[in-house]
């Protein structure tokens, strides 16, 4: 994108909501690895500030809705500004549902933390590894606009899906064995439930960043087969 | 550029079609479909040739001293420099509507009459009758009905606007090209041309040049960026607007200019 906007005020509403997006994406990828390290460490205290950072989240989704409206609403923008506006719209959501989904890991690590753990964690935090990651990728992708950054990401999405389902029945095993197992069992089936979802948003920001890119929907390709 | 596809039918086309004024070249060889029942959009900033283009599609062109062009335009499949075209014909069937609009200092009635009177019609009835159809076909009659013999002149500017669309239609056109027909217009007049445009091309085929992107991604079907001189980039109005090929045609409907 060499030419700039000859109207140097919309220019800087189009920076000034990439760079909130861009904030909002590094601060809730912290949060998920937080989250887990709260887990990992049997740190209370950091979960309760990712609980806590919540609020922060929140406000730069308002925020970036907000801006977008704006734009919407006195910028008619078209093309390339059209695409990022609502691909900001839609990975906004995204972005705040990987917030709360750090929250909800966050709340369990402190459940678990209570109690003795069942097992070393190493593949939670391997998994949780893959979804930052992941979504790491998808943010790159939008901010340098590089659509072949985020079909790496759509391909990367099976190998979260054969980790989670690795600790899923690994759990499941644990839980056969002894029934005391259950409780903590279930509290890390959720946790890698959590970061496997992480990881479907991470995804939902990769496609839209390839529309963005090259103005191309690739998302539901079987579905819009299907006849009418 | 791909070319358009074969349906609908092509109402009007030009192949390579260059035009000078003198030795300046106002459009090079552009090579551009006017499907039939459709609006096309001929959108681009100031000098970039859209006029022209517009104007070489019913040889206004011919009138100002020093143009000449090569290439044609066809009219149903017919070049229109065909030395046994009627010119005269051939702008009746390829009407106008210009920017500012231009009522004779006549009355209603007379306006849209004049062009049938020109064309030999006396019959009181039939004329009567086909400046009925015009101004209801123009979406004027119910606001005139009461007033025909009162002075044109006295109308609002989007009335006289939309008295000159009657005018161009009594004469029954094919292809109705409109420059600018909104420019001057306040937004609820301009909403008023807009959705007779709508209306319009059920019966006709439309060409429309405007300044105005959100006008044209409004109104029209098909969009056709020009930039000095060339025609840069063709296609659906929604992808234009949402996702154009060429780098040009970006930078200018996201306001990236120069």
């Amino acid at each position: 994108m060499a030419a700039t906007h000859t109207d140097k005020a919309f220019e800087q509403d189009l920076r000034n909501l990439r760079e909130k997006l861009l904030a909002m994406g590094a601060k809730v990828e912290a949060l998920v690895a937080q989250s887990v390290r709260a887990l990992t460490d049997r740190d209370s205290a950091l979960a309760e500030k990712v609980v806590g950072a919540d609020r922060e989240v929140n406000r730069l989704e308002v925020d970036i809705d907000d801006l977008c409206r704006r734009i919407l609403a006195l910028r008619q923008p078209a093309a390339s500004d059209l695409r990022l506006i609502t691909t900001a719209l839609k990975i906004v959501t995204d972005l705040e549902r990987i917030g709360d989904l750090a929250v909800n890991i966050a709340e369990r690590a402190m459940d678990l933390n209570q109690v003795p753990p069942l097992a070393p964690y190493v593949d939670t935090p391997k998994l949780a590894d893959l979804a930052q990651q992941q979504v790491k990728k998808a943010l790159d992708a939008f901010v340098s606009g590089d659509a072949a950054k985020a079909e790496e990401v759509l391909k990367g999405d099976d190998l979260l899906d054969a980790l989670f389902l690795k600790i899923f029945n690994e759990l499941l095993a644990y839980m056969m064995e002894d029934s005391r197992n259950i409780r903590r069992a279930t509290a890390l089936m959720f946790i890698a439930k959590h970061l496997e979802r992480v990881g479907d948003h991470a995804l939902n920001v990769a496609e839209m960043v390839i529309y963005m890119v090259r103005g191309k929907d690739v998302r539901h390709p079987k579905s819009r087969e299907l006849p009418e | 550029m791909p070319p358009t596809p074969a349906t609908p039918r092509n109402k009007m086309e030009s192949r390579d079609l260059t035009l000078r004024y003198g030795s300046k070249v106002a459009i090079k060889q552009v090579s551009l479909a006017i499907p039939e029942h459709k609006v096309t959009a001929l959108i681009g900033p100031s000098g970039c040739g859209k006029s022209t283009f517009l104007r070489s599609l019913n040889r206004m062109n011919d009138l100002i001293a020093g143009a000449n062009h090569e290439g044609t335009v066809f009219l149903d499949g017919r070049s229109i420099h065909d030395r046994t075209l009627d010119v005269v014909d051939l702008r009746r069937r390829v009407g106008m509507v210009f920017q500012k609009s231009n009522p004779f200092p006549k009355s209603i009635f007379e306006n849209v009459a004049y062009g049938l009177r020109v064309g030999g019609l006396k019959d009181k009835a039939k004329l009567a009758a086909r400046v009925e159809k015009s101004l209801r076909g123009a979406a004027l009659w119910d606001e005139v009905k009461d007033r025909l013999d009162e002075s044109a002149l006295g109308l609002s500017g989007g009335q006289q606007q939309r008295l000159c669309i009657a005018r161009a239609l009594a004469v029954e056109p094919e292809v109705l090209l409109m420059d600018e027909p909104a420019s001057a217009l306040d937004p609820i007049a301009t909403a008023k041309i807009e959705e007779l445009i709508h209306e319009l091309k059920a019966t006709y085929t439309i060409a429309i040049v405007t300044h105005n992107m959100q006008q044209a991604a409004r109104v029209s079907d098909r969009t056709a960026f020009f930039y000095m001189g060339e025609l840069v980039e063709c296609g659906p109005t929604e992808r234009i607007f949402t996702n154009p090929q060429e780098k040009r045609t970006e930078d200018y409907v996201t306001g990236k200019f120069g």
